[in-house]
């Protein structure tokens, strides 16, 4: 049973929560949703695979949750504000699991975010075909465009 | 009649609490952050807002994947903070305004946006850390605020252009309220920020500048940004910046950039923060807001090379 592609999913190293993720990945979502108390926490790290027979997991939900693979559970419907539950469990922050996630270090990953993150550059498409951003295209485009020119002028007379 | 006397948009990065909650924000790392609202808190001081409205989401706090409200506002006398896995924060509780947020429900209804009315409802760091922010840390909060919490977990949220439309039917809920009111709306989240999957810690600062450009100038193009290119652009989680297109509909078609900041990073996230406010102020009512503050624009890089 094959994902329906959606034109999101030419975005690299992204797992959109959509429709389709959500109803595949219930289980784990109520799952991490449960260790919002702090009796569950204590009973699923008390016998891990114990716990998540309550939930209805697959058998590769249930082994991405068990080895903390955190892209395979996003992959397979889980959502990231759900998932973090299970990193809080484990006492791991958002940024934590982010380098996790990136297959970075943890002081690369904080190196890279002091250095201004990662660039939208080269990280956009898997296919290179998209259309550009009229935001950042139409503020280059300002300048030149008799349109914008023209409104403008309308502006500043009412200015 | 009640009137929105401002407008301010505000990151809610959860690092942000932590950092106030664990006593951090004299850190280096952390200061550069905070610096950047200590104008703001100083100007919110001075405008004294007799209720605030906040959009913001709820990340798995209120709502889990049972039910996922597009648009909920919370209509209740007082809003509890969630425990978000570590304990609810130790921020006092959000005390609601519960007549003019029915009133806005109502009206907003019949203007056609189908809301979800929230009677109870805890409220976590997506709505308490721009609190912290423009408010500081006072044992009561200064004012009551309206939550009204938007879906941006599950794709897909609102569009840019509904979410600037609800906010005029806000504005327009807001002025037909009999009481003499001076209200604040604050759109929260974003700015350029991903922090699930193999893309996370994109920051695309370019396109959060052009944001807030357009924001105070051309909110019009603002709403004609596709989820896509949000998510292209911005971030999977940058999708958030429908939020503050709620906050800007709510204000005049002209408005005046009172003050920006922007810093990068906070955690995984590009920390954007503007105050707008009318260009015409009716005569006598409003003093002129605090000293005019200037532009503390794009300093990412000498921010970044003083914190280190």
């Amino acid at each position: 049973m094959a994902r329906k592609q959606q034109e999101y999913d030419d975005i690299p190293g992204t797992f959109v929560f959509d429709a389709e993720r959500s109803r595949q990945g219930y289980g784990i979502n109520m799952f991490c949703m449960s260790l919002m108390k702090e009796a569950n926490r204590k009973a699923f790290k008390a016998n891990e695979a114990g716990y998540l027979k309550q939930f209805k997991l697959t058998p590769a939900q249930t082994e991405a949750v068990l080895k903390r693979d955190y892209n395979r559970m996003l992959e397979l419907g889980g959502n990231i504000y759900f998932t973090a539950k299970l990193g809080a469990t484990d006492g791991h922050s958002f940024r934590h699991l982010a380098a996790v996630m990136t297959g970075s270090s943890q002081d690369d990953y904080a190196a890279m975010m002091l250095a201004g993150g990662r660039s939208a550059e080269g990280n956009r498409s898997k296919s290179g075909r998209f259309k550009p951003s009229v935001l950042v295209a139409g503020a280059k485009a300002t300048a030149g465009r008799s349109k914008s020119k023209t409104r403008s002028k309308s502006r500043s007379k009412r200015g | 009649m009640a009137r929105i006397i401002a407008g301010v948009a505000s990151s809610h990065v959860p690092a942000i609490g932590a950092a106030i909650d664990n006593k951090q924000t004299e850190e280096p790392y952390w200061k550069r952050v905070f610096a950047g609202f200590e104008r703001s808190k100083e100007w919110m001081a001075e405008a004294k807002p007799d209720v605030a409205i906040i959009v913001y989401n709820d990340h798995a706090s209120a709502f889990s994947v049972e039910v996922v409200p597009t648009f909920a506002l919370g209509c209740a006398a007082e809003f509890p903070p969630a425990d978000e896995g570590w304990g609810p924060r130790p921020v006092p509780v959000v005390q609601g305004h519960p007549e003019l947020a029915s009133h806005i429900a109502q009206s907003v209804i019949l203007d056609e946006f189908d809301l979800t009315i929230c009677n109870k409802m805890e409220v976590d760091h997506g709505l308490t850390v721009p609190m912290n922010l423009l408010f500081g840390s006072p044992k009561q909060w200064p004012c009551p605020v309206i939550p009204l919490a938007v879906n941006v977990v599950l794709y897909p949220p609102p569009t840019a252009n509904r979410c600037f439309m609800l906010g005029k039917a806000i504005r327009k809920a807001v002025q037909s309220y009999p009481e003499d009111l001076r209200v604040v709306i604050f759109g929260t989240g974003g700015m350029s920020h991903q922090i699930s999957g193999p893309r996370a810690g994109l920051i695309n600062s370019k396109f959060d500048k052009a944001f807030l450009d357009n924001l105070s100038k051309d909110p019009k193009k603002l709403t004609r940004i596709s989820h896509l290119e949000f998510m292209r652009e911005a971030g999977a989680e940058g999708i958030e910046m429908v939020m503050w297109l709620i906050m800007r509909g709510a204000l005049d078609d002209k408005v005046e950039e009172t003050y920006r900041f922007y810093t990068v990073p906070a955690s995984n996230t590009a920390v954007g923060h503007i105050i707008l406010e009318p260009k015409t102020r009716s005569a006598g009512k409003s003093k002129r807001p605090a000293a005019k503050v200037k532009r503390a624009a794009a300093r990412m890089k000498s921010d970044i090379r003083r914190s280190k």
